[in-house]
């Protein structure tokens, strides 16, 4: 059986609705080597000055190579303070994971990572055999 | 029962930016694994996360299966009046759980 799922490219479109994504103010954190893909700890940060003006939205991680493309979406605001989340998720396989911001100006920022895997996460991926 | 831990500092200056983590126990079984008879075993997962700074949300998420087990996560607010922060989370069953700390803010 295959499963379909739309592409690391295609995931991220339609969060943005087609709009340009540029990449930089977008600090991600994640290690270029796992151990194990069923826990791996990932951190976002984006430069802004978090004012009722000038803020972070969304933030929003995809991967390439799980059985479905989206990871998270956190919505934030002025009173957040400052635009760092933290979380732990789980990856499939070596692939690339894509961190994107949606500032209040309707901007889209993002920063990639690639990630080893040594052991994938606990999930039989369907789409190779 | 399940456990929701939560971690808030119990004072602040007003103004000041605090570091909130909470993680509940929960499976987030993906729906993409085949339990041991071969059935695909059905998806369970916390779909949504909704942090309330006494009455105003000031932090939400949206979870998939690629959270791993047992979600955490960590993000800040400022430190506005002393209050409860109420933390909640949804799964696939519509079950909720629910926890919260007090702050005071100096």
């Amino acid at each position: 059986m295959k499963i379909s799922r739309p592409s690391l490219e295609e995931a991220i479109d339609s969060f943005t609705g087609g709009a340009s994504v540029r990449e930089g103010r977008v600090k991600f954190e994640i290690s270029p080597l796992v151990e194990n893909g069923n826990a791996v700890p990932v951190s976002v940060e984006v430069e802004s000055p978090m004012t009722a003006a000038d803020h972070v939205k969304r933030i929003a991680l995809f991967n390439e190579r799980n059985p479905q493309a989206d990871v998270v979406v956190f919505h934030l605001g002025p009173r957040s303070g400052r635009a760092r989340v933290s979380t732990r998720i789980r990856l499939a396989a070596s692939q690339t994971v894509v961190a994107l911001a949606e500032t209040s100006d309707g901007a889209f920022w993002s920063a990639r990572a690639k990630v080893i895997v040594t052991l994938a996460a606990c999930i039989e991926d369907i789409s190779q055999q | 029962m399940t456990r929701a831990l939560v971690n808030v500092p119990k004072t602040a200056k007003r103004g000041e930016i605090i570091e909130i983590r909470a993680m509940i126990q929960h499976v987030m079984e993906t729906g993409y694994r085949e339990g041991p008879n071969g059935v695909t075993l059905p998806r369970n997962i916390i779909k949504r996360f909704v942090c309330k700074y006494g009455a105003q949300e000031i932090f939400s998420a949206e979870l998939f299966p690629a959270i791993a087990a047992n979600p955490y996560m960590a993000f800040s607010t400022v430190a506005t009046e002393t209050g409860t922060l109420t933390f909640e989370w949804t799964d696939d069953k519509g079950e909720t759980q629910s926890a919260s700390a007090e702050i005071t803010v100096t």
